[in-house]
């Protein structure tokens, strides 16, 4: 195992657009509006920034191919800006870019930005898309929600749990989710729900209802990062900085081969295992303080609590029930909405869920500040179950030494 | 090719589930139309919207090669009136679906006695290992009277040398232009005459002087005949058969193809013979008659009726239709609004599709020679060993495969919601994720025995394109699976 980044690199300024339905906006104003906040958070210029990583994952139908909307739309001094798509770990992998380029030495500050600009698609949900021109010859038609509706009757049957203890602990999280949300202004769905009302919601893909389903928003998210030296340079004491960073996509093997059971995600259990080493941490039960996980659907949420080692096999079920994952429990989850009701413009969710992570660790997360934490863990899935993209991020606060 | 006899060494047959009771026809268009009143019980089935006449055809080619061998195939020869391709052989997808690499192919249409016609030829010129189908996928127009009669499905049978089912004793084949109806090139439609004039200044003569033909040709007399098996358009058969019986003193045919699933065109002469073979003992002669300008007569001698009664099974396998507008809409006879998400381009990569036509085609994986471990689609490196180039094709079609996870999606657009797809068990470590067809909601369980049936994929109707592949269908309560 490479020696990693861990406290190579600080976040000196994050910046995070209200998510929504932005009618109003196209991606070059959501972009700004994000991009202003890290700026003025890092009490740089703009001309300071190295490089820059672009993180969009339907280019066509939002910003547009390479790395130039980015370069443009904040008339960067032209340099390098580098386009990267991932699926919904787009956002991480942005940062993963910057991170990389300020740990080795080649860029002082990057920034690494993430957008997407969903609500110009004319979909109510993603947008339909080619799948690859092998792939439409033979791989079903159906939607996200579809995808990753399979967990569910894969991890009844070999979990041997009944479909309705599932179906209940999938209205807890959503329920959880957006009660989390009405502190977040810059949330996209900000309304409490009951139980009842996720159970009796129109049915989109068997077992999930709408209320299963997150938030297709417009939004932007943005990091500027630096290494400590040069964030001591510049006056900071103590900083929030990256542990681990890793990123562990499919091989293919969860959609040829039956030795994926189809009730897990076999990439966020690779990604997780090697961000706990990068970050050294050997109990993450203990460990971690919060979390923002890639809860696309409440059932993914779920599922995730097993695959990054927080509940044991077979039992988040209990443990989200009994109310482990809710704002008051031992390991908050979504503190801030989450995909479900922060939302999903897919470019920027990676770096929307390390915002909240860096305002929760700086003590700036105001309604929804929670108490004292200091390391918090961001994970995305990009894909679908059986086939995907898996990034985990694990962010902490220092005390910057010389 | 083995020694023996000539003759039908293999019968198979394909009916498409979905059944349109006759009655739901005629409460929906009887305000306009209330002359038309069916037989009450009379139904006709219909192709779902990824059925056409090609995977029927497939479907009945298959119990074919499954009954006999594919290696006794020699030649796919596929007769129909509603063949989706005009210029691109559609027995070659046919053939390729069937995995029967090395055949010969010929499409055969432009009539109704497309299959009886290629039948007197394959029987009378010895035709080696010749799978010959029929195949007939032809819609009416609402308030039809042909909407009460028309129905989809497929036949077939092997002709060659071996130990026949039953050989052919006398054929006459006559044609005229005897236009009682027709179909224009790339209408959907028929325009027909009235029946009566067809009946009684048409095939009431052309058939009797055939039949005595044919008989006197067999050297049999008309007490010989066991059976009669008719084939007639415009809701003939009945009138004919009768006819017939009294002329020859011979029992009148005791066909279920008219009331249970309709008339299917090209297809029909052959699911009458079969309908017919599978009732008959050894010895029985069959007296076989498909009109359609003209008329095909077949005296058939019964050597040993087939093994497995495949239609009786594969129209034992039946689903009513409730809801007329669903049916319009399968049919593509409504234009339904379908929303934004049917604007997906669907356009077919041909050059892809050629590398991979075995593999999407014939339903071919690879099975890994150094691990034995089964992949879809095949790779160069195994998916479980990583031994690279070391995948022998392998075919899934004919395994039965096993529900691992599956969902009831109403987002996606399909022509009949929802759209159920899931991961798909193959044994030998194969998983696929496939879209399942023929359930209902709420059918599927983990765990479910699946077959795999040959469907159509995509329709690109931009570049007026169809794209098949194959779908699972739940095994249990399926008499012909």
């Amino acid at each position: 195992m490479p020696e990693g980044i861990r406290d190579k690199v600080v976040i000196l300024g994050m910046g995070c657009s209200r998510f929504g339905e932005r009618w109003e906006s196209g991606p070059q104003d959501l972009m700004i509006e994000a991009f202003d906040e890290a700026l003025a958070d890092a009490g740089i210029d703009k001309e300071r920034i190295d490089a820059a990583w672009l993180g969009v994952f339907f280019q066509e139908q939002s910003t547009g191919k390479s790395g130039l909307p980015l370069s443009q739309a904040l008339r960067l001094p032209n340099v390098p800006v580098t386009r990267v798509e991932n699926l919904c770990a787009t956002g991480t992998e942005a940062l993963r870019g910057a991170a990389y380029a300020v740990a080795c030495g080649a860029a002082d500050i990057a920034l690494a930005m993430g957008v997407e600009k969903l609500k110009d698609t004319g979909f109510g949900g993603l947008p339909e898309r080619t799948q690859g021109t092998v792939e439409d010859l033979w791989l079903p038609n159906g939607t996200a929600p579809g995808a990753f509706a399979q967990l569910a009757s894969a991890y009844c049957a070999v979990h041997k749990r009944d479909m309705r203890d599932l179906k209940r602990a999938m209205a807890h999280i959503s329920v959880k989710s957006h009660r989390n949300a009405l502190d977040n202004p810059r949330a996209h769905l900000r309304r409490e729900i009951g139980e009842d009302d996720v159970l009796q919601a129109p049915m989109v893909a068997y077992p999930l209802g709408v209320l299963d389903c997150c938030g297709v928003s417009d939004g932007a998210a943005c990091a500027i990062v630096c290494a400590p030296a040069l964030a001591r340079r510049l006056g900071r004491q103590e900083a929030v900085t990256i542990k681990a960073l890793q990123l562990a996509p499919s091989n293919g093997l969860e959609r040829g081969n039956d030795a994926w059971d189809g009730a897990h995600t076999l990439t966020t259990r690779i990604a997780a295992a090697r961000a706990y080493r990068e970050a050294g941490i050997e109990d993450p039960k203990k460990a971690i303080d919060l979390m923002e996980v890639h809860d696309c659907f409440s059932v993914t949420e779920l599922i995730l609590m097993e695959d990054l080692g927080l509940s044991d096999a077979g039992r988040a079920i209990d443990d989200v029930l009994d109310g482990r994952y809710d704002h008051d429990g031992a390991i908050p989850c979504q503190i801030d909405g989450g995909l479900k009701c922060f939302g999903h413009p897919i470019g920027a969710s990676g770096l929307r869920m390390a915002y909240e992570i860096y305002l929760q660790l700086n003590g700036r997360a105001a309604a929804r500040q929670l108490d004292g934490p200091s390391i918090g863990l961001a994970q995305n899935l990009g894909g679908v179950p059986n086939r995907n993209v898996a990034s985990v991020a694990i962010y902490g606060r220092n005390a910057l030494t010389r | 090719m083995t020694r023996g006899a000539h003759g039908i060494l293999a019968v198979g047959s394909f009916v498409p589930r979905s059944r349109l009771p006759c009655r739901l026809a005629q409460a929906a268009n009887g305000w306009f139309a209330p002359s038309l009143n069916p037989n009450s019980d009379a139904r006709r089935s219909f192709c779902d919207w990824d059925e056409d006449a090609l995977t029927m055809a497939v479907e009945a080619g298959r119990v074919c090669v499954v009954a006999h061998h594919a290696t006794a195939v020699a030649a796919v020869e596929l007769a129909s009136t509603s063949l989706p391709f005009a210029d691109r052989s559609n027995a070659g997808v046919v053939r390729e679906a069937l995995d029967l690499p090395t055949a010969a192919v010929e499409d055969k249409g432009g009539s109704l006695r497309a299959a009886s016609t290629a039948l007197v030829r394959a029987l009378t010129q010895h035709g080696n290992g010749t799978l010959l189908i029929g195949s007939d996928c032809v819609d009416a127009k609402p308030a039809s009277a042909q909407e009460m009669r028309f129905g989809h499905g497929a036949g077939a049978v092997l002709v060659g040398t071996g130990e026949p089912i039953a050989s052919v004793a006398g054929t006459v084949s006559v044609h005229q232009d005897f236009v009682d109806h027709y179909r224009s090139a790339g209408e959907r439609f028929e325009y027909a005459l009235e029946p009566r004039w067809a009946r009684d200044a048409g095939y009431r003569q052309q058939v009797l002087a055939s039949v005595e033909e044919a008989l006197n040709a067999s050297g049999r007399q008309a007490r010989d005949v066991s059976a009669l098996a008719i084939s007639a358009p415009g809701g003939l058969a009945g009138a004919v058969s009768k006819g017939l019986a009294k002329a020859l003193g011979v029992p009148a045919a005791s066909s279920r193809l008219e009331s249970e699933i309709g008339f299917c065109g090209a297809a029909q002469p052959l699911l009458a013979l079969i309908e017919a073979l599978e009732s008959a003992a050894a010895g029985d002669s069959i007296l076989l008659v498909a009109l359609g300008q003209g008329v095909d007569v077949l005296v058939l001698d019964v050597a040993c009726p087939p093994a497995t009664a495949s239609l009786k099974a594969t129209m034992a396998v039946a689903s009513e239709e409730s809801n007329y507008t669903r049916y319009l809409a399968l049919r593509g006879l409504l234009p339904l609004e379908t929303g934004i998400r049917a604007e997906r381009d669907k356009r077919t990569a041909l050059s892809a599709f050629w590398r991979e036509h075995e593999t999407i085609t014939a339903f071919k994986g690879g099975l890994c020679s150094a691990c034995d471990t089964l992949q879809f689609p095949p790779t160069r490196l195994c998916v479980s060993c990583g031994a690279a180039d070391t995948q022998a094709p392998a075919r899934l079609a004919d395994r039965v495969g096993t529900v691992r996870s599956f969902t009831e999606d109403w987002l996606a657009y399909t022509p009949k919601p929802p759209l159920v797809f899931g991961n798909v068990g193959f044994g030998n470590g194969a998983n696929v994720l496939m879209e399942f067809a023929d359930v209902e909601p709420g059918q599927l369980k983990v765990g479910m025995p699946l077959a795999m049936r040959f469907r159509i994929k995509d329709v690109d109707e931009r570049r007026r394109f169809r794209r098949y592949f194959w779908k699972p269908v739940p095994l249990e309560g399926r008499a012909d699976a």
